[in-house]
């Protein structure tokens, strides 16, 4: 079907064509620009163009899909890193060069790869959606070829042997194909069997996060922070260190320089849990500020199918978005483009069911063919101001179990990662414990609880001490401080550039563990009069 | 495609810088347009938008004088280009690329569209190399590294420019081969070439930078919007300033310094045009589509794999009422990687520059520091200079409260170490130090108050 451009106001455009449905992908002008219909009215439709619209002009042709934005998906994701319409970059600036030109169309898989396919199904078996066919290797992970949702019948041909994307990897006895490669609407979730509550933790090797606001694999986490306060270098910890199989990175409206630095060091870094390379179990989908802002906004979508996908497989896959404010401005950009009516802040009203109708893609999950599999999501919030009124945070608190609330007077005291620990919850700490009990130590509750104390006496104690001084306080009060202010500065504090970046479970419950043991011994000295000040300098030593 | 310049005179409305065109066959998109006023003027715009036939013009200069009559409008079929050739290098000019310096324009090498590329980000290099910039409190605490973005945050009535001048002044790359001795490579070290866009600066403040300018010995180039000229063509100013710093960068492999003074003139008039425009205004007027705008000129910064050159940014921005979460200072700061904080406390002591350090940082200075790069001692004396002046800064408030008697030794120790980090570290009026000098001017400070080093 063709149409026409009859109007262009950024980047949406009025099209003269009939004929097209909603959310349709369409190619816009002589460029071939990449858009998505976002409104239809009698006699014109708005597309939404993914890419910078200079140089467009009316009477142009628009050519429309029939289907919706979809991702491919099918091995080859793995370490790759591709922008928010899921272009392969790497391969894009090998044909294009250092700058990124808009409609260059790059497939996003490497269509002549051949894969070596290990199927599972035998020619004269029967199929439903979902269900599992073979397997092809995927670095160190097997990648389950699964069937479309269209699939129902006997299989009668099944493929054995190297394969490339293109082919079929087996026949139903109709003549339908089931591909190696699949084509998936981003803006629909993909179906599972049914969700299970989530119980397992998700390790992060971030002390200040698994000891005090642990995470769960299938949990929901907001990161919100004014600027300067480590969202970022915590996000990427988190997806350096997080005990998960595959982790999809969402650069969402961030900065090019930061992506960089990010693809370089997952490259040479290892994974702590396997000794594999960090990129083999990573998917980068990179959209930064200056790349066109509807990308921005497919961008975090592309990236939950991808990593729905590997959860249909029965891998745990953590999602990271960096930032998910830029994703909400994106669609406050293009609702005011669209000439919608705001709700606050200008956000459009619809702001807070799009982040929960995205949010809600989280879970743990019974797949279609009966493996478990989950979905973590951990997202930075960049609040305006530093202010958590607003309402992308806000919208974000109501659908998430973990809240680190990162602290500005925290970070200008080079407290990293600067997690408030008094702001700061996790919703999972109570599902966990029991795991924690179990697995790691009997004591973790005992621990916590007196890592708790501590710092909440240590917070009463400094205002005190705000007002007469310390000279004014007791003794044992004093040696609180110091307690406190050795976990503050040893335990929560985690240097993201040295060893330290990575603490297990275990470590992380002794080197607290050691701190409270020192208090304790050491009040128990103050009681029977020992000074305060020779504890102090022998423990130092 | 028209391949030729179409007149029109059918402009149906005109309000602040927007006109209104009927009847237009096939305008572009950011297409250039000239429009010649009653008087003979002619003005620069763009097509801003486009329903049916008609296209909504963006002029880039005072609209006073337009009618509806016999105001013509000429479409070039054409985007923004900059013309662009090694012979920029040395001259000045306004913000819509005409000289200034009275010298003929060049014959151009090639031209390119002035909103550029975004680039790949697997394309980027890892920004790395060490700038030294002279101070002591950028080189010490906040270090800039080539291929930053790393805006200085100034109040008004603050020595911005002084403190950009200096940097303008006394920067150098550190060559890697050149790291053995630091006080021998005064002849070794590559400058850099300076492009300078000023966007609605005063005439004292423009005179100030031109004379920094020509003092210098690398080279520079200049794109000049005074503060009584169009608002609107402090929106072009650093588009045709970036995407010549992109040429002498990626083209002929340069290393450039790019200064935009001041950001929020920018700021206010992209909120000028979005008003005009009737677009919904987002936080204190601004409009939404602001980080996005801002991220266009700020990503433009860094450096490519397997090039030669690089592009460093220095935007200078004034906080309006010294509020660091106003949305320019703020928006800005998500963008770039880091910023200089500039405090009117330490300026009303006397310190030179009154870099604030605390909320000062570098992003991507934990790469450009070290071994190999500056000194292997460079993080630790960093973190213990940044330490001991934040408990410092820390105890002034108790100070205030229970009074110096009050407090323990050790914390009078810490206060009086925090007075002489400002004396005598951040202070450097007027003599600049090398990296060595830097770090063990830090140490010495620790060693006076017995703290580890």
């Amino acid at each position: 079907m063709n149409g026409n451009i009859t109007g262009i106001s950024g980047p949406t455009v009025s099209v003269a064509l009939k004929g097209l449905r909603l959310f349709e992908r369409v190619y816009v002008g002589n460029a071939m620009l990449t858009g998505e219909v976002v409104k239809l009215e009698k006699e014109r439709a708005v597309v939404q163009v993914y890419e910078d619209t200079h140089g467009l002009a009316p009477d142009e042709p628009v050519l429309a899909t029939g289907t919706p934005l979809a991702v491919s998906l099918g091995p080859g994701l793995l370490s790759g890193i591709f922008d928010g319409l899921q272009r392969p970059l790497e391969r894009l600036r090998q044909d294009a060069g250092p700058f990124i030109i808009s409609a260059k169309e790059v497939y996003a898989l490497d269509r002549s790869r051949q894969w070596r396919f290990h199927p599972l199904k035998n020619k004269g078996d029967a199929l439903s959606p979902g269900e599992i066919i073979g397997h092809v290797s995927e670095g160190r992970f097997s990648h389950f070829i699964t069937c479309g949702s269209d699939i129902n019948g006997k299989l009668s041909w099944v493929a054995d042997g190297e394969i490339n994307t293109e082919s079929p990897v087996g026949i139903l006895s109709d003549g339908k194909e089931i591909s190696l490669c699949q084509e998936w609407p981003v803006r629909v979730p993909r179906p599972y069997l049914r969700k299970i509550a989530p119980g397992q933790p998700l390790v992060t090797g971030q002390r200040a996060i698994d000891f005090l606001f642990p995470f769960s694999k299938g949990g929901t986490a907001i990161l919100p922070g004014g600027f300067g306060t480590g969202k970022t270098i915590l996000e990427q910890s988190v997806a350096k260190f997080a005990d998960v199989d595959i982790v999809v990175y969402v650069g969402c409206g961030e900065r090019g320089n930061e992506m960089a630095e990010m693809i370089e060091e997952f490259k040479t870094l290892k994974d702590p849990w396997t000794g594999s390379s960090l990129m083999e179990r990573t998917v980068l989908v990179i959209n930064t500020s200056n790349m066109p802002v509807a990308a921005r906004e497919a961008s975090i979508y592309t990236a939950v199918t991808i990593a729905e996908y590997y959860r249909d497989m029965g891998y745990h896959v953590l999602l990271l978005a960096d930032s998910i404010s830029r994703w909400a401005e994106a669609l406050r950009e293009i609702s005011s483009s669209l000439e919608e009516m705001p709700g606050e802040e200008g956000y459009p009203t619809y702001l807070a069911s799009r982040i929960s109708g995205f949010i809600e893609r989280a879970g743990v999950v019974e797949t279609l063919s009966g493996k478990t599999g989950s979905l973590s999501m951990v997202l930075s919030v960049s609040p305006p101001g530093g202010d958590f009124t607003e309402p992308v945070t806000q919208s974000c608190l109501r659908n998430t179990g973990t809240f680190l609330m990162l602290d500005t007077s925290l970070a200008h005291r080079r407290h990293y990662p600067a997690i408030n620990w008094f702001q700061s919850y996790s919703l999972y700490a109570g599902e966990l414990l029991t795991y924690y009990k179990d697995k790691v130590s009997p004591e973790w509750e005992d621990v916590q609880k007196g890592c708790r104390d501590m710092l909440q006496k240590e917070e009463a104690l400094r205002e005190v001490v705000e007002i007469i001084g310390i000279e004014g306080i007791q003794d044992q009060d004093r040696l609180l401080l110091h307690a406190a202010e050795m976990i503050r500065s040893t335990f929560l504090c985690q240097n993201a550039y040295t060893d330290d970046a990575f603490s297990p479970l275990e470590k992380t419950l002794s080197a607290v563990k050691k701190i409270l043991d020192f208090y304790k011994s050491a009040e128990e000295r103050l009681k029977q009069g020992a000074v305060l000040s020779e504890i102090l300098t022998n423990t130092k030593a | 495609m028209r391949l030729s310049e179409h007149r029109y005179r059918t402009i149906s409305s005109i309000a602040g810088p927007l006109l209104f065109v009927q009847g237009v066959f096939s305008a572009r998109i950011g297409e250039v347009v000239k429009v010649l006023t009653p008087d003979n003027r002619q003005l620069d715009g763009e097509v801003l938008q486009i329903t049916g036939d008609t296209a909504l013009i963006e002029v880039f200069a005072e609209t006073r004088g337009l009618d509806l009559e016999k105001t013509s409008v000429v479409f070039t079929d054409s985007v923004r280009l900059a013309p662009l050739s090694p012979e920029i290098i040395g001259r000045v000019f306004n913000g819509s690329f005409v000289p200034l310096d009275g010298l003929p324009m060049f014959i151009p090498e090639k031209r390119s569209p002035i909103t550029g590329l975004p680039m790949n980000p697997t394309a980027r290099a890892r920004p790395e190399e060490f700038i030294e910039t002279g101070l002591s409190v950028i080189d010490g605490l906040s270090t800039l590294v080539k291929g930053q973005k790393l805006p200085v945050f100034s109040c008004s009535g603050l020595p911005s420019k002084e403190v950009v001048a200096a940097i303008l002044r006394n920067s150098r790359i550190i060559k890697k081969d050149a790291l053995q001795d630091i006080n021998e490579i005064a002849d070794r070290d590559s400058a850099f070439i300076v492009v300078f866009a000023a966007l609605g600066l005063t005439f004292r403040e423009y005179s100030y930078y031109m004379n920094t300018l020509k003092e210098m010995r690398s080279g520079f180039v200049a794109f000049v919007n005074m503060a009584d000229e169009p608002a609107m063509e402090r929106l072009l100013a650093p588009r045709f300033a970036l995407t010549a710093a992109e040429y002498l960068a990626f083209d002929k492999g340069m290393d450039v310094l790019v200064i935009i003074t001041d950001m929020t003139n920018y700021c206010d008039a992209l909120r000028e045009v979005s008003t005009a425009r009737e677009e919904l205004p987002g936080r204190r007027g601004y409009p939404g589509f602001m980080y996005s705008d801002l991220a266009s000129l700020y990503e433009r910064a860094g450096r490519i794999r397997g090039m030669k050159g690089s592009i460093t940014m220095l935007p200078v921005l004034t906080m309006p009422e010294d509020d660091i979460t106003h949305p320019i200072p703020d928006l800005t700061g998500y963008i770039t990687e880091g910023q200089i904080v500039l405090s009117r406390e330490l300026h009303q002591k006397g310190i030179f520059p009154p870099v604030d350090v605390l909320p000062s940082l570098s992003r991507l200075m934990q790469r450009g520091i070290g071994k190999g790069h500056t000194r292997e001692d460079h993080r630790k004396v960093s973190n213990l200079l940044y330490k001991y002046y934040a408990r410092g800064r820390d105890l002034r408030r108790l100070e205030a409260i229970v009074g110096k008697d009050g407090m323990s030794e050790k914390d009078r120790l810490m206060l009086d170490f925090a007075d002489l980090f400002e004396r005598e570290f951040v202070n450097q009026e007027p003599e600049r130090r090398n990296i060595n000098e830097t770090l063990d001017a830090g140490i010495k400070l620790l060693k006076r108050f017995s703290l580890e080093t």
